[in-house]
């Protein structure tokens, strides 16, 4: 089946979005008071919209299996640029090649944010790390995802850290493999 | 105040952006999909599930307010009542819909409401509301949006969004606003 690589155009106001997620997280840190479970939360929403995410993904952009981590790596990079109109950089692969981070210079969800010092804790950008590991469990791949740098807490880039686990064979459909 | 060892530029201190980013539409029906779980997980009622949507609404709208009075009127604000309707439908709308809102109506029988209609919100998109919610709308959200824009630039109204040629959301203003109105058109 061949697509042309011009992907869905589809696109609403980044702040509409920026703002919808920081209403959510602010009603959450009060509605839980504990930032690390807000943190957590956070996850979990990002893990609920990335098993949905990866059926848009493979329907848009019509990719087939990947062959390594590497290969996976660049498709969750174009991924990034479908959903969040930026282009992260691949960078610092473990020695083993389990595991490999993205670094993102802009991000449309922190645009406008700004954290306040006694949330200094809250992993604001846990949805990102949800949706990756998500959407990698859907196509039978284990991972482990979460936020090494954060430019809300002074760091020069937003670094988000994926680490291989294991490949779920279990979940596949009988007669596949 | 500690600023954690870092000399950091505020957010103040920043230029602001134009604001022309994009996000893909699936990812923020997604996001917004999590939002209203997220509120009716909190809510035991559906009055209760459409005010907690409409007091996010709000919060967003507050956030907006200056924003795009800054970006698209050089800071310049609204005072007439009939302007910040039209600003509201057509520059607001465009700035955060990317086109403006359908229609603006007065009403017939009540001079503080107006009804402004929109075919098809872009939250409501991949929503379908199951039969015994049905008369829940999610652009309640919306709603709350405009509530915001509206009481803080001095216009308090009550917003509330209904099942009306598509959607259609009711703007119903204090009478001190209409009275004001009047005066200030006698001037």
């Amino acid at each position: 089946m061949s697509r042309s690589t011009r992907f869905d155009t589809k696109k609403v106001n980044s702040e509409l979005v920026t703002l919808t997620y920081g209403t959510l997280v602010a009603q959450m840190v009060k509605d839980l008071e504990n930032p690390d479970d807000v943190s957590k939360q956070l996850d979990r929403i990002g893990y609920n919209m990335g098993i949905r995410l990866i059926e848009d993904y493979l329907s848009k952009t019509g990719s087939g299996r990947c062959l390594d981590l590497k290969d996976t790596a660049d498709k969750i990079q174009t991924a990034f640029r479908m959903y969040l109109g930026v282009q992260p950089n691949v960078v610092n692969w473990s020695p083993a090649g389990d595991e490999f981070s993205f670094s993102l210079d802009s991000n449309p969800l922190t645009e406008l944010v700004e954290l306040p010092d006694d949330l200094k804790q809250l992993k604001y950008c846990n949805i990102i790390c949800g949706a990756i590991r998500g959407a990698l469990e859907m196509v039978q791949l284990d991972v482990q995802s979460w936020v090494v740098q954060d430019q809300l807490k002074g760091d020069p880039n937003t670094e988000i850290r994926v680490k291989f686990i294991r490949r779920l064979e279990d979940a596949m459909p009988a007669g596949e493999d | 105040m500690s600023l954690g060892g870092r000399n950091r530029l505020s957010i103040l201190d920043k230029p602001l952006s134009k604001g022309k980013g994009e996000v893909s539409l699936s990812c923020f029906a997604l996001l917004f999909s999590e939002v209203v779980q997220y509120c009716q997980n909190k809510s035991t009622t559906l009055p209760d599930l459409q005010n907690r949507l409409h007091e996010l609404g709000r919060r967003v709208g507050v956030k907006l307010i200056d924003l795009y009075f800054v970006r698209e009127r050089n800071g310049k604000r609204e005072t007439k009542l009939l302007n910040i309707l039209l600003y509201v439908k057509s520059t607001f709308w465009k700035a955060l819909f990317g086109k403006e809102a359908d229609k603006l109506e007065h009403s017939n029988d009540d001079e503080n409401t107006y009804y402004l209609m929109e075919k098809e919100p872009v939250v409501n998109r991949f929503i379908s509301i199951p039969r015994d919610k049905s008369s829940l709308n999610c652009a309640v959200f919306i709603a709350g949006i405009i509530e915001a824009v509206l009481v803080g630039t001095g216009f308090p109204a009550k917003v509330t969004a209904h099942w009306h040629k598509g959607t259609t959301y009711m703007i119903k203003f204090e009478e001190s606003v209409v009275g004001r109105d009047s005066q200030t058109d006698e001037r």
